[in-house]
């Protein structure tokens, strides 16, 4: 067979393609309707058109995102059993049951809710249509709580037995996978940080209009606004990630060695920022190193033992036989780093944005909304550089001790037939990609223009009774 | 009561409620070329299920996860096994998905009728597909001691296949075109009345046939009686939906062609009983409820879940429903607005 038809590999280019194609709708899905639904609280107990403004306008772009984030979405459960039917028939058992939890806690209300707000604008009382996007608000969180359950199986395997006759995984305990320790920090960590990318979103409007000089009554509230929730979250993203740390190094102890290119167990070990040359050590040229600060991060002491490569890998042969069991190592290295420092940066541009602007300060150099606006992508590339950290850094396992990746990809599929959906996905997604990204930059430079549809009578401060029926939407 | 057969029933009424409801979608946009005389009406037909396709299809992810958890060896074949056929699915209920959203974003007439075709196409595809999907199922496919499907996609594509594919087609689109009727008003429900008649007889001949065959198929299962009945009272229905709407009792057509399509599903999973996947290979390599099932602990969990949640989940969706019954009109479209 020639070697670029291998279906195991095209079935893990296949899973990450589709997977992070997928990731680049969900964070905005699940931050802005948030973020959303705050601004149409505001709007239902001040009565400020501003706030209205700000509602229709984000929730445009809410919805142009929505129906890519469901669309990818169906394909990411009908993958596992098409590329992966060794895996699904090992943990079906297992994880299956969150994925229909998923489904039948979360994703009907999800889908009932959002037909509701988008066309019940003129139909729905006020309050209660403000209740909907609250309750969609919840049924999205919900969401990525049970896929993150189901995610967090693969990671670190809880709650289960192995059935020898049938060779599966049976559920022997929910609650023990619903409450994985590692689900548990991974959802506060993920939604945290889709609520930044949704925060600088906001952001990158906001200055966009700023600096053009319109809509500066509204887009200054967001500017702010959405400055601050980005800052909130970052420390949310920290410390939920501090305590992922932790736990991986407990679950994984293989990819927090991996995550730093540690070969020698150490104590008191440093923390690299850059490293040039090869990161595995053997020639290393040049690097910036934080003393202490890997250990503090395994451990929460500064002097604390963490576990190298070399040991972990030979306590693994021991373990579960002959094989490869670390990770491919620059890319654990290189992604961890970016995560945290791209993160990182977005937080510390919000704090210069919120700096720039104190006390009603407008800037007025160009390069300043020029920085607002192009970092808008900084959360959204470190989300997706973290998934390609914690997916790649459990290879070469699919369930972490249990099963490997190579066994669980479908015997009947052949290599032409993943490589025939690849190519097709990658079209598709390809071009979809930019006919969404066109659509929203479009809405966004647009801005809240539409209120000369439903502008009442100003009272002369900013709050206007609002006929319901000029805000009926159609497709 | 053994759950992994009452399991067999949930699941097959999660697909009972997607084949209903995402039906009358796809007939919706498979009509667009045949009803959509401007884009005004285009706009009107759009518009009768734009709040609801996305939990209509919904039905779709619930009862392929539930596959998942209460049948994996179940899912894991049919997946694997139906490969290019659920890949073009796939395809199409993207392009049908992101459709109905970016059509009203682009102003041009290029641009709206793409996205017009992207509907259209991407509602026959699947309207097809599933009937050919299932019609392989109940007659058997290869499948090895593994439980691997050894076939190919043209293999599916045999006499009996092409038939269960049209069954659907037509089922779904003379579906369709009643709902319209029945959510329309003006030019557009009084075409859509006199189009449900025309396709309303070739849905009876086809559907027809399907099941005459498949009863013929399954003349040696023990509960034959069983599939009889269900075979003739989804005949019974389909008629009768056609009389009604020839009569004009938009309601009678739209919810007796609704109980058609539950029944031909029931029939179906009536055909398969015990098996959920026969091998055409070997019996004895034949999925059945009982091989392919969950251990009895998670089947206890998420019969749980089900009983708990699934009241709720049918009363907010009827409320979704009721929310926006009133029927669609061609004043209810803005003008000027895109």
């Amino acid at each position: 067979m020639v070697e670029w038809l291998d279906p195991l590999i095209l079935a893990r280019w296949q899973f990450g393609l589709t997977t992070l194609y997928h990731f680049l709708f969900v964070p905005l899905t699940i931050g802005m309707v948030i973020l959303v639904a705050m601004f149409q609280t505001a709007w239902v107990r001040t009565g400020k058109l501003k706030y209205l403004h700000l509602t229709r306008l984000f929730g445009k772009i809410f919805l142009i995102n929505f129906a890519m984030g469901v669309v990818t979405g169906i394909v990411q459960e009908f993958q596992f059993g098409m590329n992966w039917s060794d895996y699904s028939r090992f943990v079906g058992d297992v994880f299956g049951a969150p994925l229909a939890m998923e489904g039948l806690l979360a994703f009907f209300l999800e889908a009932s809710m959002i037909g509701l707000w988008i066309f019940g604008w003129d139909k729905l009382p006020q309050k209660l249509h403000l209740a909907v996007i609250w309750l969609l608000a919840v049924s999205t969180t919900l969401s990525a709580y049970f896929i993150l359950a189901a995610n967090a199986f693969m990671q670190n395997p809880v709650g289960f037995e192995i059935n020898e006759e049938l060779g599966r995984a049976e559920l022997t305990d929910i609650g023990a996978v619903l409450t994985n320790p590692v689900a548990l920090a991974q959802f506060p960590h993920t939604i945290f940080a889709s609520i930044m990318f949704a925060a600088v979103v906001v952001v990158a409007v906001a200055a966009y209009h700023l600096s053009k000089g319109q809509y500066l009554d509204e887009m200054r509230t967001a500017l702010r606004f959405g400055l601050i929730v980005n800052i909130v979250a970052f420390i949310g993203v920290a410390l939920t990630g501090d305590q992922l740390s932790l736990i991986m190094v407990q679950t994984q102890p293989m990819k927090m060695a991996a995550a730093e290119a540690l070969y020698q167990t150490t104590a008191g070990a440093s923390f690299s920022i850059f490293t040039w040359g090869t990161p595995d050590g053997s020639s290393e040229l040049f690097s910036i190193r934080i003393p202490y600060m890997l250990s503090f991060l395994s451990t929460h002491d500064f002097g604390g033992t963490v576990e190298g490569i070399n040991d972990l890998q030979a306590q693994y042969q021991t373990e579960f036989g002959p094989g490869d069991y670390t990770p491919i190592i620059w890319i654990t290295y290189w992604s961890f780093r970016w995560m945290i420092g791209l993160g990182a940066l977005a937080a510390l541009v919000s704090v210069v944005g919120l700096w720039l602007t104190r006390g009603g300060r407008t800037p007025t150099r160009p390069w300043v909304w020029k920085l607002a606006i192009w970092s808008a992508a900084l959360p959204l590339v470190a989300s997706l550089v973290g998934w390609i950290f914690t997916e790649m850094g459990r290879q070469p396992w699919i369930v972490f001790g249990l099963m490997r990746t190579e066994d669980g990809v479908s015997p009947g599929v052949s290599g032409l037939e993943v490589l025939i959906s690849l190519i097709a996905f990658t079209l598709i997604y390809g071009a979809l990609a930019v006919v969404e990204f066109k659509l929203i930059v479009r809405a966004a430079v647009e801005g809240p223009n539409e209120w000369a549809k439903y502008d009442a009578e100003h009272d002369g401060d900013g709050t206007a009774d609002v006929d319901p029926t000029k805000l009926a939407t159609v497709y | 009561m053994d759950l992994a057969i009452l399991w067999f029933g949930i699941v097959g009424f999660f697909f009972i409620g997607y084949f209903v409801l995402d039906g009358f979608d796809f007939g919706v946009g498979m009509a667009l070329p045949f009803l959509g005389k401007d884009d005004t009406d285009k706009r009107v037909m759009i518009n009768t299920i734009g709040p609801v396709w996305d939990l209509n299809e919904t039905w779709l992810i619930v009862a392929g996860a539930s596959l998942f958890a209460a049948f994996p060896y179940w899912y894991a074949t049919l997946f694997d096994g139906f490969y290019l056929a659920l890949l073009l699915i796939l395809l199409a209920l993207i392009a049908r998905g992101v459709s109905f959203e970016y059509r009203r974003l682009g102003r041009s007439k290029q641009w709206k009728t793409w996205f017009d075709w992207m509907i259209v196409v991407g509602s026959a595809v699947p309207a097809l597909l599933w009937g050919v999907a299932f019609a392989n199922i109940i007659q058997g496919v290869a499948i090895d001691a593994s439980g691997t499907y050894t076939g190919t996609l043209f293999d599916l594509l045999n006499p009996y296949g092409i038939l269960g594919g049209l069954t659907t087609l037509m089922l779904f689109f003379t579906h369709g075109v009643q709902f319209l009727a029945l959510k329309t008003d003006g030019d557009l429900r009084v075409r859509a009345r006199a189009l449900a008649v025309r396709s309303g007889l070739i849905t009876i001949l086809v559907a027809a046939a399907f099941l005459v065959w498949t009863v013929l198929q399954h003349l040696d299962i023990a509960h034959l009686p069983v599939l009889v009945g269900l075979a003739a009272a989804a005949a019974v229905a389909l008629i009768g939906s056609w009389v009604a709407n020839r009569a004009g009792a938009e309601k009678a057509a739209f919810g007796l062609m609704a109980a058609t399509i539950a029944l031909a599903v029931a029939s179906i999973l009536a055909a398969l009983y015990p098996n959920v996947m026969p091998s055409t290979t070997d019996p004895a390599f034949s999925l059945t409820i009982e091989n392919a099932s969950s251990s009895d602990y998670t089947l206890q969990v998420m019969t749980w879940v089900a009983v708990v949640m699934m009241p709720l989940v049918l009363a907010y969706q009827g409320i979704t429903y009721w929310v926006f019954r009133r029927r669609i009109t061609r004043e209810s479209i803005p003008v000027a607005a895109h």
